[in-house]
């Protein structure tokens, strides 16, 4: 077998990691309805609704007050702290016409050229960042 | 008989479609991306595989978070690229093998692999990103392809383990299929990326190319490697070459590998490809 079989012990490790947000079932729970919402973003008729009214649009959605703003405020930290997915804020992303290199770079607090610097240079490396506990 | 004559394993990067489609691979950024595809491309030629089941995940596409089927199998005539929401690739519609697909499905729940069956779905980059990378631009993909998609987005994925099995199941199942044909199994996504946090960006050359070493040869260490190696090591999204294992799995006791490429970055990802070659 691969791992460990105790469920509790093998969720408890993803909280060991910085920077980090594993979409465990506690996630997609608090974030159904954020993720779906973004999902229906795939659609070209409701890119036309959302893009003419953000605020009405995500009034249709059972979305809490906080990610609603999180939402208007394109701040994917938070997003992924109120069970956003990647994938699915992918498609709010994409509708505002952002790549995933640009996405991205917003999430790790550096500017797009420095980030986009750090990639060409080999990416950022895993030193230090394996670990909380261990500190490696 | 039907027989997996070889496996390839390749990232599936949609920045690489884009460029592709946007006629972006010859600027300085991509070249060296692409270049280690050109082999592949003109062995291909020769190959001429007559089905790929290409192991791949959809990334909230065709599945959202109503249905999470952990092992989905694709056994539909035919599957339409999708709209991942800047319109739909401009790439052939890909065509199934509904007979092959249906038979791998009967045979592999028979052999306690509970599948979910697809008949209809759009597919994403994470399929038609490999099949533009490995076969170019032809106005319509040389091979039949079979769809299956892997739940690697919400947790638990399967284990490597688990990977690693089903495409033994899946090898047995090809192995029984009366008609002669000339299989390939495809293993993508990865390799090292973390598209999310204040650790986005991660990369882990070491440990790809460990990764790339382990798939060579008889070794079956790579099947127990847990997932929280894969998160720590790899970055949030390198999870995903726990399907390169389906495809290491179908491969039998050992390979050889006929050809290999690695380069940082395709986008916020290290990009990484194989051919193998099963051995007897």
């Amino acid at each position: 077998m691969t791992g460990t079989r105790d469920i509790h012990a093998y969720l408890a490790e993803f909280d060991d990691m910085p920077g980090t947000r594993v979409f465990t079932a506690k996630r997609a729970r608090q974030g159904y309805h954020l993720n779906q919402f973004a999902m229906s973003l795939m659609k070209p008729e409701n890119r036309e609704r959302w893009k003419t009214d953000e605020r009405a649009y995500l009034e249709e959605w059972p979305l809490s007050d906080e990610q609603k703003q999180a939402v208007l405020d394109r701040d994917y930290n938070r997003l992924l702290d109120l069970g956003g997915n990647i994938y699915f804020l992918a498609k709010v992303f994409s509708t505002d016409g952002q790549s995933f290199l640009q996405a991205v770079s917003t999430m790790s607090g550096m500017s797009l050229e420095d980030y986009s610097a750090m990639m060409i240079a080999g990416g950022r490396s895993p030193e230090g960042l394996r670990s909380i506990r261990e500190k490696r | 008989m039907a027989r997996i004559t070889a496996g390839i394993g390749t990232s599936h990067v949609p920045a690489l479609g884009a460029a592709m489609d946007l006629g972006k691979t010859q600027e300085p950024y991509w070249v060296p991306a692409f270049a280690g595809y050109e082999w592949t491309r003109a062995w291909e030629r020769e190959q001429k595989p007559d089905v790929v089941i290409l192991v791949y995940n959809d990334h909230a596409t065709a599945f959202d978070m109503k249905i999470i089927p952990t092992f989905a199998i694709g056994c539909g005539e035919q599957y339409a690229p999708a709209d991942e929401g800047w319109g739909p690739r401009k790439v052939p519609v890909v065509q199934g093998h509904p007979d092959l697909a249906w038979h791998i499905a009967q045979s592999c729940i028979l052999d306690e692999f509970d599948m979910t069956i697809i008949n209809e779905m759009d597919v994403d980059h994470g399929l038609t990103v490999p099949l533009s990378l490995v076969f170019g631009q032809p106005e319509a993909w040389p091979a039949r392809i079979i769809p299956l998609a892997v739940n690697v987005v919400t947790y638990p994925p399967p284990s490597g383990n688990r990977c690693w099995a089903l495409g033994e199941a899946i090898a047995r199942a090809v192995e029984s299929f009366p008609e002669d044909l000339n299989v390939q199994i495809w293993g993508t996504g990865g390799m090292s990326h973390q598209l999310q946090g204040p650790r986005a960006g991660l990369i882990n050359k070491e440990w790809d190319n460990r990764f790339l070493d382990r798939l060579e040869g008889d070794s079956q260490e790579l099947r127990h490697i847990p997932h929280i190696e894969y998160l720590r090591e790899t970055g949030s999204e390198g999870i995903e070459m726990v399907m390169w294992l389906i495809m290491r799995g179908a491969l039998g006791r050992a390979t050889r590998t006929l050809h290999r490429h690695y380069h940082i970055p395709a986008s916020n990802t290290a990009v990484g490809h194989i051919v193998l070659e099963p051995l007897p």
